[in-house]
């Protein structure tokens, strides 16, 4: 079969593999609720009783739940199907490693999307005006993308239990809602605290965000647009190099 | 040209040599086994032949096309040991879910899919989650899945373990009926039974190693071994007497059977026969038995682990 043929008709079974996971682990009422409510509760931990603008405080909720939501259910996938005797079955179909994996990744970009106008209906309720709508479009696509990719590099250890990604998981998503300008926007970081959060992708989503709703950001939208780009092609790369090694080992 | 085409396939785990330089091949039509003891390297093998894993010497072809391929995936039907279908989709779901993986048109897959799920029994519970069937509704919906884009070529790892004795027969009538239809079927078993039923040829493999490959009867006649008379009485008889019968070698109590083991089952029948009547025992049942497939198998891989 020609290259372009192929290369179609992986692309639709990637978009198959998307649509069984957000059946089978995404639409559930639990899973949503979750991925609304604990971005939003963590947030408000951290903000109520500190007299915050709305405008400063929906760039930051945007920022939250999309991080939360698009690395909440990607690293589970491979280790749940491994453990649930379902990998093996799929492996045997006429789909590439790599095919299963942008399916989930996919799966996981879809309901980062999806549940980040939440906070964004939320801000526009409550009179906050977004000044670029298409920039911040852009960059929530990004930003999910690369979100929904990071939570698959985290499912790569060949461990077919869920509970030991998740652990790897929160040790990484924790510190990173703490250094990405959320809570303190990079102005007002010292220059150490700024240099540590250009190495999170959250950081530019959170600045771009802010940008397109405060009207101001620390770094010039191509650069946040660029940065968003390149995380997401790297943690692409990154899953699909490194789980064609570990997929096998899984079985 | 052989439907599977197998070159010194090696597989290492670690130091342990899983799989150890085999080569064998499977012509297009044939139902083939694929025996060995727990650990021999069978599952390792059609891992490899399907694409699971990669092997790491030799080399492996289906119908041309280098094993793992999409092109050879895609002639390809799957049973996977111990597989599952997911859980929380519907049987019939699970059905169009494979059917789309493999490119085949709605309306087709609809139609096989139907024709499948009435001749394998699940017709009346398409439409419940997979969670509440049963393990032998779960492996019937399985082999439908591996049936669905009507492979050329059909690859089971243990379809009927742990089945119950309906679930085991219907399976296996189906497979004959596929076979008979022109299928190529590999099968990986433990039974004996199943694979002296179903196939036309066997390979047995163990430590990694083929220790034989021929028809099953040809296997059982060239292994030889040890024959005897099975015999059951409507009453209580001595051990020690049956064995004093000439020609006896041994005796072993099975249940309400004696099995008499001898070089010689036409004379000892005659013996048996006189023996109930000294005895006022009647016959409830009484055959001779030589060596089965099971004995061969035992011997062969007895043979090589010494």
């Amino acid at each position: 079969m020609a290259f372009g043929a192929t290369l179609l008709q992986q692309a639709w079974r990637c978009l198959i593999i998307a649509r069984k996971d957000i059946r089978i682990y995404y639409s559930k009422g639990p899973v949503i609720v979750f991925g609304v409510l604990f971005p939003v509760f963590l947030f408000l931990s951290f903000t109520i009783g500190r007299h915050l603008e709305m405008d400063f405080m929906i760039p930051g909720l945007i920022g939250m739940v999309l991080f939360f939501t698009a690395t909440a259910i990607s690293p589970i996938v491979v280790p749940w199907e491994t453990m649930q005797r379902t990998l093996e079955r799929l492996m045997s179909c006429p789909v590439m490693i790599e095919t299963i994996i942008l399916g989930d990744i996919l799966a996981s970009f879809a309901f980062g999307l999806g549940i980040s106008l939440v906070p964004i209906i939320i801000g526009l309720a409550l009179g906050v005006t977004i000044s670029s709508p298409l920039v911040l479009v852009a960059a929530i696509i990004l930003a999910a993308f690369a979100f929904a990719a990071l939570g698959n590099v985290f499912s790569i250890p060949p461990t077919n239990l869920p509970a030991t990604v998740n652990m790897i998981a929160s040790v990484v998503k924790f510190p990173v809602v703490f250094i990405s300008g959320v809570f303190i926007p990079l102005d007002e970081l010292p220059a150490w605290g700024r240099a540590i959060s250009y190495v999170s992708p959250l950081t530019y989503f959170t600045d771009i965000a802010r940008r397109c709703v405060e009207g101001q950001g620390y770094l010039p939208v191509a650069v946040d647009l660029l940065a968003l780009l390149a995380f997401a092609l790297l943690f692409l790369t990154i899953a699909v190099t490194l789980h064609r090694r570990t997929m096998p080992k899984r079985i | 040209m052989a439907c599977i085409q197998v070159d010194n396939l090696t597989k290492h785990y670690g130091k342990l040599l899983a799989v150890d330089h085999i080569s064998f091949k499977v012509e297009q039509g044939e139902f083939f086994g694929f025996l060995g003891p727990n650990g021999a390297g069978k599952t390792t093998t059609v891992r490899m032949l399907t694409g699971i894993i990669r092997a790491d010497e030799g080399s492996a072809s289906i119908l041309g096309h280098k094993a793992g391929s999409l092109g050879a995936k895609q002639m390809s039907g799957v049973l996977p040991e111990m597989a599952n279908a997911y859980a929380d989709l519907s049987g019939w779901n699970n059905l169009m879910l494979v059917s789309q993986l493999y490119g085949v048109p709605a309306r087709e897959a609809r139609g096989r899919g139907e024709g499948l799920l009435q001749k394998l029994g699940l017709q009346p519970r398409k439409d419940d989650l997979v969670k509440g069937y049963s393990k032998g509704m779960k492996q019937r919906l399985i082999l439908c899945m591996a049936l669905l884009s009507d492979p050329q070529i059909l690859f089971l790892d243990e379809p009927t373990s742990g089945l119950d004795v309906q679930s085991a027969r219907l399976i296996k009538g189906l497979l004959q009926d596929l076979n008979a239809g022109g299928k190529t079927i590999f099968l990986t078993t433990h039974d004996m039974d199943e694979a002296n039923q179903l196939c036309h040829r066997v390979a047995i493999i163990n430590h990694g190693l083929i220790v034989d490959a021929d028809a099953p009867e040809k296997i059982r006649l060239a292994t030889g071994g040890v024959r005897s008379v099975e015999v059951s009485f409507d009453g209580e008889a001595s051990t020690e007497t049956l064995a004093n019968l000439p020609g006896v070698n041994s005796v072993k109590k099975l249940g309400d059977k004696y099995r008499l083991y001898t070089a010689d089952p036409g004379d000892l029948v005659a013996s048996v026969v006189s023996f109930s009547d000294v005895h006022r025992l009647k016959i409830v049942s009484l055959n001779t038995l030589s060596p089965t497939l099971e004995d061969a198998f035992v011997a062969l891989t007895d043979k090589e682990s010494k």
